[in-house]
């Protein structure tokens, strides 16, 4: 990948524009027709180049100012970083993840000297550079976690495992699909995930929940989750309801193409060495319609999947007020073909 | 799983009966951090069977270079023990998987109170380390039966003081657990490694004492008991395999050539359960994962530890 960064805004003016390139690498998430949850995780392996599994962290054409965006974010709003103290390990555990797999994976980008405790970090893409002692808080002008949430994007949650389940004891929250760290900090597994329909009868939180408690080391798993957003806004966050809500009444059948986006997550998660935790990562993409649509198999996949959607968890994902003129918009490039299985566009 | 390759790299007889281990990698590179307390399975060739078993890691957490695990000589065993003492040469090599934690310290205990009889000291050795490095506040009580078999008790001693407390039973030293338990500050946390009555008794004397049951900590691996050979069938693969009286259920699937998960093999974590079909004898239950009330209904196995007494067991596989 080239060092050419975009300039461009996830609110007021919202400038935000995908490339051709990010276009035929966006993380399409519908293999089939029909949707339904599942505990859809696989091995966080190297995926294909170019693609967004290619490496352990994503860095794309939107980094820097989806960077300068969650740091917005998150000085109007100190909340979205909360931390309990037992997490401190979890902490320096995350930047050590975070530094040395960017720097092997984009090594023009990202440098990282190690001598013994003494470490030397540097971004180029944001203009730092940073000597530190691994494991001294002191040395860098803020928590480890907060430091290195502000250089990777995406979401983080650090979890601690203890009574037989998962606490969400740490997280760095500015591009949530409408959740809150604020609420949620220091919940236990089946606490957090309380609002979310048609689970509990299907057993897929306990099962989900016992299989994350025996991830291990090195093996590292994702799945992909998604929702719609109305412009490309990362912040969709509960406190900040009032900015965004009301723009789902904006949509019209005229301006769908272009208001409209698809909004996947590619959520990563990782066994953590020294704290024993785990790292949950959510990375967020979004897409519009009219850059969707570009690909008439996801036009036709996308179209089949928003039709046939279970009203409860339209309802939950905030989709119904636009649901139907976004089906009906998206129906004219649906001529009814099958289009197999598979997530690939043409 | 995911497996290390690794080299033994020294063998140091320790006591009589323990001799402790250090394994570098075969490629060169470092191994990762892991949290005091993690195992690692170690899988051994003896005479071309495969044999899979948990060891505490012992060394320090932060120090990559090696890993280290100690082996206590179990004369009546199948053999794991005698060939890591007798067969294992410096330069040998082997497979270990990446660390697992099923043994960690609760970060937010206000005291960690660790106690350990005989080779139950190794995983301790690890959570030292963590509990130095984050400056917590715990004691070490750690029991065994003469000064001989009192491996590691001076490294210990040297690298924390009067933090480890020993009781030489045949010097008259006795852990009085009653005692103990009894003079903690609230927000403590107990953890035992040791052999099994000593758990046991560790366990209901915190339990009579109304410790919460989520301050109380054990670790203990069964290592899979010998029995009858029985036939197992597979019912998702339909396949059928004899397992022979020296071989555990989950081995004899593994030889097979069937993928079957697996995490800590001492029936513990849980991770290896198999729901059962149906079986025209009884299942011998010898984990300590599965309740009472699920071991008596008899759906669920562990085959790590657990087998049957029957002609035909059918698993879901």
């Amino acid at each position: 990948m080239s060092l050419a960064f975009k300039k461009e805004t996830f609110r007021d003016d919202y400038t935000y524009k995908n490339s051709v390139e990010a276009i035929k690498r966006f993380p399409f998430p519908f293999p089939e027709d029909v949707y339904m949850y599942s505990v859809n995780m696989e091995p966080h392996n190297k995926g294909p180049k170019g693609a967004v599994t290619e490496f352990t962290f994503d860095i794309d054409e939107h980094y820097v100012s989806e960077c300068l965006d969650k740091v917005k974010t998150l000085d109007l709003d100190r909340g979205r970083y909360a931390v309990l103290p037992h997490m401190m390990d979890a902490q320096w555990d995350f930047l050590e993840l975070t530094m040395e797999s960017m720097s092997a994976d984009y090594p023009h980008l990202f440098t990282l000297t190690r001598d013994g405790k003494n470490w030397t970090w540097e971004n180029k893409p944001l203009d730092l550079k940073r000597s530190f002692v691994f494991g001294d808080t002191s040395t860098l002008d803020m928590e480890p976690f907060e430091y290195m949430s502000r250089q990777v994007q995406g979401d983080f949650v650090l979890l601690d495992q203890r009574n037989d389940t998962l606490y969400a004891d740490a997280g760095f929250i500015t591009s949530q699909a409408d959740w809150s760290l604020n609420f949620d900090v220091g919940m236990a597994w089946h606490e957090w995930h309380g609002p979310v329909p048609q689970v509990t009868k299907l057993g897929v939180m306990d099962r989900a929940l016992k299989y994350l408690m025996s991830m291990q080391l090195g093996s590292p798993v994702r799945r992909l989750n998604w929702t719609m957003t109305i412009n490309p806004r990362l912040d969709t966050s509960p406190e900040n309801y009032p900015l965004w809500g009301s723009d789902r009444n904006t949509v019209t059948p005229e301006n769908v193409g272009d208001k409209v986006h698809l909004r996947v997550e590619l959520q990563t998660l990782f066994r953590l060495p020294r704290s024993n935790g785990l790292l949950f990562s959510i990375r967020c993409y979004l897409v519009s319609m009219e850059d969707l649509t570009t690909f008439p198999r996801w036009a036709k996949r996308f179209h089949r999947i928003l039709r046939d959607l279970h009203s409860d968890l339209a309802e939950y994902k905030g989709l119904v007020k636009f649901r139907e003129m976004t089906v009906q918009w998206l129906s004219k490039f649906d001529d009814g073909a099958d289009i197999g299985i598979g997530t690939h566009p043409e | 799983m995911s497996q290390i390759n690794i080299k033994v790299a020294a063998i140091e007889q320790v006591t009589p009966l323990i001799k402790h281990f250090t394994f570098v990698r075969e490629d060169g590179q470092l191994f990762p951090v892991f949290s005091g307390g993690s195992h690692v399975v170690v899988s051994m060739n003896i005479n071309g069977r495969i044999q899979r078993n948990p060891y505490s890691l012992m060394g320090n957490p932060e120090e990559t270079e090696a890993y280290h695990i100690s082996v206590r000589r179990q004369e009546k065993s199948r053999g794991g023990s005698l060939h890591m003492h007798d067969a294992l040469k410096v330069g040998d090599s082997l497979q270990i998987t990446f660390p697992v934690n099923l043994f960690a310290l609760e970060k937010r205990a206000h005291k960690h109170l660790l106690i350990a009889g005989g080779i139950g000291i190794t995983p301790f050795m690890s959570q030292v380390a963590d509990l130095e490095r984050n400056k917590a506040n715990y004691e070490l009580h750690y029991a065994y039966r003469a000064p001989e078999h009192g491996a590691f008790s001076k490294e210990i001693k040297a690298n924390i003081g009067n933090k480890l407390i020993t009781y030489v039973q045949s010097e008259g030293g006795e852990l009085n657990l009653r005692e103990l338990l009894s003079n903690q500050p609230l927000g403590t946390h107990v953890y035992v490694c040791g052999p099994g009555p000593m758990v046991v008794a560790m366990i209901e004397t915190a339990r009579s004492l109304g410790w919460p049951e989520n301050h109380i900590h054990s670790e203990q691996f069964t290592a899979p008991p010998t029995g009858e050979a029985f036939k197992v069938k597979l019912s998702k693969t339909q396949i059928e395999i004899t397992v022979p009286p020296e071989m555990s259920l989950l081995e004899a699937i593994e030889a097979a050539g069937v993928d079957a998960p697996y995490l800590c093999r001492g029936g513990a974590c849980g991770r290896c359960e198999l729901e059962v079909v149906c079986t025209d004898g009884n299942l011998l239950h010898h984990d300590h994962y599965l309740s009472d009330a699920e071991k008596a209904a008899g759906k669920k196995i562990m085959p790590c530890v657990s087998r049957a007494k029957c002609d035909l067991l059918e698993v879901v596989l």
